[in-house]
């Protein structure tokens, strides 16, 4: 079993690192590239806690084989700031207390901005739909869709 | 395991034929990289085929549409010409898993995991869809409904792969649905399914129809007394209590983790039921 | 140390909203958990574990995995030597089964080497030859004479006899002629009950690495809701004096309960003793639910009585709590629970814990309450049925109140339930029209709260800001409420203050992050530590003012005399003193260490409306209201949250949580596919309500929150799901095959 090249963009940085043929882009990215922003809940993408972009579409890191990055966008948490600004949907979560432990706020944050970037809009209830596969266990959900809610209204306004 | 992402279907089944060890295909990857991750299977060879043209192309196709073994669920979901001619299969497929999982998931990949719960399954048996199969000896067109075999268990050779589903032409007021039963809102395995396709006379009376049942049975069960309940009628509701109890005679379901036998048969019934008011007026049809 | 008589102070700080102090981090990605943390030199640790549910361990071949490339050392129990105390024998024998696998998941052996493929070979590689014994893991099944014995010996001395040796404990409490008050009732309603077991839940899995030296000295990092409870545990269980084993507690994503005690930690660190490398393990999702901490599955029979009027006459309880294979003490806080809502003049409830094939039970969140008050205040909406009276005002006419003797001995101090109820009453959502298949329900729920030892150091720094330095793990915003007491206390702006959660070389022991008790006792010690460091900043003010240090009085922030008489100084504020620190004395700190009590009981009343879908017998949750006392609410923000996410996870528990076994004693579904919490699409917004009744026993009147809410939740919905099913409901989780079975079997 021999590792295989992979060249690929994170968050906008063109990188490159050796993996194993059945290494996940998970794996891949925290302990190869030191980003473990994504986490690994349950590694069968039931969780969404390692919720990335791959050619900005969302996915489960852990569901996908670092391999299949050669060429592609990589998009996580890390890379949701803008320098020590902070993406306005990270100011709402904190402005709205909507993370208690954190562990899966990552992955929440990754998803909720692909569903911004593709809704600027959305109702509570597709935001529930849209974020139904990344569990929190702390918070009941509650503040959670309500600082989504607010964030794509302030976007609005913007 | 070797990991390859060749660019032609010719290659792709030159490194399956070569393989003589145990190899499996990745499209979305979301079954494969959960039997990775446990060890429950070790393949020698995993062949990406994304990378192979028109993998990811939905094409119009005589009326009807050919989509790519590797069209995800997002990518389907978002083509109206798809969704405006079978609703029903496109609501399947976008059903399964998450949205993270509609990044990846496909309708080849969810017929070829062989589960009798897969969800665009019911739908496509009901779609009567086809599917091109690669192999060392060309590619064939067969129906979906040849595929499955048993839970996790395809009629495929192991050299062979699906690079295409075909979604037929279909007249005017036709329409259908699916829908399935699990116990939260989001992320389950369905415990039973519906997929109802019918076409209607102007008038509103049924001229067609095909009933398929999910997770019921081994494998996916088009139930032919079902549809029968429902040609020559407007789906009163006597019709649709003969097609809930065909649906229900026709399941040969088992008590597991998500659900009972009784439960399956009495919610099969009523999905199919369901699903059937659903594609009917879908298709125009008025009560 | 009691409420400040100044307690209608107007705070400027508590009870504000600020952005918490860790969350940039935590939005950013840059927050280290569990498995974030590596070490140069690092191996890769995996634990073998039992597929049977009970079986005779007769040997472990691990010589050929010994033998993979890359395998540094593997370790079963064989490598710890027995402990002398029963508890800690259990904790160990739990983390690595010795003679006997008690249950499937049960941990066997573990390998640590050099690659995650060389560990997974070498598992592979171990041979274990079992014996595999006859095993139970019903609660009922496993207290019958002829059950499968778990382990022989371990039932206390008065369990009554007749009963399987699985059954350990036995308790009563209650006070009262229960025949008498039977006899008062005008209606007598008794029921059994059935709850399944489930799981804390918390989505980060464990992990932990260990690095221990030849020199004997080791640290750990782990994720964990104690540092010091792991300190210890560790270091008795592997022979090391507690000062050589310094633990730093990982942000840590999630607990309830699960992570206050160790499994893979002891493990890690053997294996780095015998590898002289630092040891990772992280489990896996499926490691986390055959392994670690469920709750207790439950049986039960509720009897209780009820005059006309809807005053109850008496009430009685029995439960029964399987809590895995080793003696649990959870079914004593069911049993004191149970009726603890209630001024009864006759209650009993009896309780009994029993051994089963089944892994260890965990706390989780107001352990043992949820279950029994699920089953009480099932039996109590049924009566209230039957006389067609409104819940809320039985539930008025009954509430414990200041004065109440409780059913489980102690006579209440202030407590909120009786404005809870009327804060329900009152609320929009009660008098809410519902439509059909839609059901009300309501629950009342209850904790006892806990303090526990404590120590909080405070260190004033010379450019005016301060440092306050804790031991208990941050699980969801305490290092906010925390540096708000100090603030307030100071008298300085919050963004002065820093908290830091220290390792425990560097305070003394902290009780584990449980009983609800971080805001309440860590809360209390920091404002002693912070009055300490003004005591000290006073005395550096008369010093430099050259006067009587009693003359020195402390108010918003700054010294000043504490009269005309004192003389006439301008104020110091804490920067004046701190600066000049060094020229009065040296540097300035407050510390304060205590083993707090006062904690306070904790109630809240719970409204929620479903709608159940008679052909599907699927159940939505529509509307979801939540009321509770929480004393003085620090940061609003995160009482809520805790109100909240305690519902949620009860709601789970009501409908779709459960540990599912084969015949075969196997766990069916140890991933979140399978095991169904609530995902965002489940649920409405819940709505919280928090009332202030001040806790007597906290200088700002602090109460622990974070438990009470996952009690209503189970009967609450079991209430409305009966009144919208038509059918009472007796069995959680009530699934959609349990609710479409019970419609059927009403109509049919």
């Amino acid at each position: 079993m021999s590792r295989i090249h992979v060249n690929t963009s994170v968050n906008g940085d063109a990188l490159d690192f050796l993996c194993e043929p059945n290494e996940t882009l998970l794996d891949a990215l925290r302990n190869r590239l030191g980003l473990t922003g994504a986490k690994e809940g349950c590694g069968t993408g039931d969780c969404g806690a390692c919720s990335v972009t791959l050619d900005g579409s969302l996915v489960c890191a852990c569901l996908v084989l670092a391999a299949e990055t050669e060429g592609r966008e990589v998009g996580t948490v890390e890379g949701l700031a803008d320098g020590d600004h902070l993406h306005p949907l990270q100011e709402k979560f904190l402005e709205h207390a909507a993370l208690q432990c954190g562990v899966c706020t990552p992955g929440i944050l990754v998803a909720a901005k692909a569903l911004l970037d593709r809704n600027p809009d959305p109702d509570e209830t597709e935001v529930r739909y849209w974020l139904a596969g990344n569990l929190c266990r702390c918070t009941g959900y509650d503040k959670i869709i309500r600082a989504v809610l607010d964030t794509a209204a302030d976007l609005r306004e913007a | 395991m070797r990991f390859e992402s060749p660019t032609t279907v010719q290659d792709a089944v030159g490194l399956l034929a070569a393989e003589t060890g145990l190899s499996r295909l990745l499209a979305g990857g979301t079954d494969v990289l959960v039997q990775l991750r446990s060890g429950f299977v070790e393949p020698d060879l995993v062949v990406d085929i994304k990378r192979i043209a028109g993998m990811r192309d939905v094409v119009p196709e005589g009326g009807g549409y050919r989509i790519g073994a590797a069209v995800s669920g997002a990518e389907l979901g978002a083509h109206d010409g798809v969704r405006g001619l079978w609703p029903g299969v496109v609501e399947a497929l976008e059903l399964i898993g998450s949205t993270q999982i509609q990044g990846r998931a496909t309708l080849a990949g969810n017929l070829c995991n062989g589960s009798p719960a897969a969800d665009s399954v019911p739908a496509m048996f009901a779609a009567d869809a086809r599917v091109t199969v690669a192999g060392p000896g060309g590619e064939r067109t067969v129906p979906v409904m040849s595929i499955p075999v048993g839970p996790g268990k395809t009629s495929l050779a192991r050299s062979e792969f699906i690079t295409a589903i075909h979604l037929p032409a279909r007249p005017d007021r036709s329409s259908d649905a699916y829908l399935r039963f699990i116990p939260r809102t989001e992320m389950d395995i369905a415990v039973a399914s519906a997929g109802v396709s019918l076409e209607l006379e102007p008038d509103g009376t049924c001229r067609a129809a095909r009933v398929a049942l999910g997770a019921v049975a081994p494998t996916v069960v088009l139930v032919e007394d079902a549809a029968a309940a429902l040609v020559g009628t407007r789906l009163e509701e006597g019709d649709l209590k003969t097609l809930a109890e065909a649906c229900s005679a026709a399941c040969n379901p088992i008590d597991d983790k998500r659900g009972t036998i009784e439960f399956r048969r009495d919610v099969a019934a009523v999905l199919a039921r369901r699903a059937a008011l659903i594609a009917y007026e879908r298709a125009g049809g008025t009560q | 140390m009691s409420l400040d008589e100044s307690s209608r102070r107007i705070f400027k700080i508590v009870g504000t909203r600020p952005v918490r102090p860790d969350g940039v981090d935590k939005v950013t990605g840059r927050a280290l958990y569990g498995a974030d943390m590596t070490a140069p030199g690092m191996l890769v640790g995996h634990i073998l574990r039992s597929p049977h549910a009970h079986a005779r361990i007769r040997s472990i071949d691990t010589a050929a995995a010994m033998a993979v490339d890359g395998v540094k050392a593997i370790v079963t129990a064989a490598d710890f030597a027995a402990a002398d105390d029963p508890d800690l024998q259990d904790i160990l024998d739990n983390c690595m089964a010795r003679g006997k696998a008690l249950y499937d998941g049960h941990a066997i052996a573990a390998v640590a080497a050099t690659t995650d493929k060389a560990a997974r070979l070498a598992l592979k590689l171990i041979a274990v030859d079992y014996d595999v014994l006859p095993h139970v893991t019903d609660v009922d099944d496993a207290m019958q004479p002829d059950a499968p014995v778990v382990q022989s010996g371990r039932a206390e001395e008065n369990v009554p006899p007749g009963l399987s040796e699985n059954v350990t404990t036995y308790v009563a409490f209650g006070h009262g002629d229960l025949e008498a008050g039977f006899a008062r009732a005008d209606k007598v309603i008794e029921r059994q009950f059935r709850t399944a077991a489930t799981h804390q839940g918390y989505i980060e899995p464990h992990a932990c690495l260990a690095t221990m030296g030849p020199d004997g000295k080791a640290d750990l990092w782990c994720c964990t809701q104690g540092q010091y409870m792991v300190r210890n545990t560790c270091a008795a269980l592997l022979g090391m004096d507690s000062s050589q084993l310094r633990v730093t507690a990982s942000e840590i994503g999630g607990g309830f309960g699960g992570k206050t005690t160790v499994f893979i930690e002891p493990v890690a660190l053997m294996l780095s003793k015998k590898s002289g490398r630092p040891v990772k393990i992280v489990m896996s999702r499926s490691e986390v639910f055959r392994a670690t901490g469920p709750t207790i599955s439950s049986s039960s029979d509720i009897k209780i009585g009820m005059t006309a009027d809807g005053r109850i006459t008496a009430g009685l309880a029995r439960l029964r709590y399987q809590g895995g294979a080793f003696p649990c003490g959870t079914v004593s806080f069911g049993a004191q629970s149970a009726f603890a809502a209630y001024d009864l003049d006759a209650v009993a409830t009896e309780g009994w814990s029993v051994m089963t094939n089944r892994p260890k039970e965990a706390a989780y969140r107001a352990p043992g309450a949820p279950m029994a008050i699920y089953a009480v205040e099932s039996v109590v909406d049924e009566l209230c049925q039957h006389f067609g009276l409104d819940p809320l005002d039985v539930r008025l006419k009954n509430a414990a109140r200041k004065g109440t003797r409780s059913s489980y001995g102690p006579t209440f101090n202030e407590i909120g339930l009786m404005a809870t109820l009327n804060a329900a009453k009152e609320h929009a959502h009660y008098s809410a029209p519902l439509g059909p298949n839609q059901g009300r329900g309501l629950s009342c729920g209850f904790w006892f709260n806990f303090g526990g030892d404590t120590c909080v150091s405070l260190n004033i720094n010379a450019d005016g800001t301060v440092g306050v330095t804790e031991g208990n793990p941050d699980i969801g915003g305490s290092r906010a409420s925390i540096g708000m007491m100090a603030a307030e206390e100071l008298g300085i702006p919050l963004d002065k203050v820093r908290t830091t959660v220290t390792d425990t070389n560097s305070l003394g022991y902290n009780d584990v992050t449980d009983g609800s008790r971080v805001t309440f006792a860590v809360g209390l010690a920091t404002i002693k530590a912070a009055r300490a460091a003004i005591d000290e900043m006073c005395r550096r003010a008369a010093l430099i003012w050259g006067i009587d240090e009693d003359a020195v009085v402390w108010e918003d922030g700054a010294a000043r005399p504490s009269g005309p008489n004192a003389g006439d100084f301008d104020p110091l504020s804490l920067a004046d003193i701190a600066a000049r620190s060094s020229e009065t004395g040296g540097p300035i700190a407050g510390h304060h260490e205590v083993n707090a009590d006062g904690a306070g009981v904790s109630f809240g009343v719970h409204l929620v409306d479903v709608e159940v879908d008679p052909e599907l017998g699927s159940v939505k949750v529509l509307r979801y209201s939540i009321f509770q006392d929480a004393g003085k609410a620090v940061h609003p923000s995160y009482v809520e949250g805790q109100m909240q996410g305690g519902a949620v996870q009860g709601i789970g528990w009501a409908l779709n949580e459960e540990y599912i076994y084969g015949d075969d004693g196997r766990l069916q579904n140890p991933g979140f596919l399978d095991y169904r919490v609530p995902v965002a699409s489940d649920l409405p917004m819940i709505e919280p309500v928090i009332l202030e009744i001040p806790n007597p026993g906290h200088p700002y009147g602090v109460r622990g929150v974070g438990e009470t809410p996952i009690v209503p939740p189970l009967a609450a919905i079991a209430n409305a799901v009966s009144r919208a099913a038509g059918v009472r409901l007796t069995e959680l989780p009530m699934s959609p095959p349990r609710v479409l079975k019970a419609i059927k079997a009403t109509s049919a």
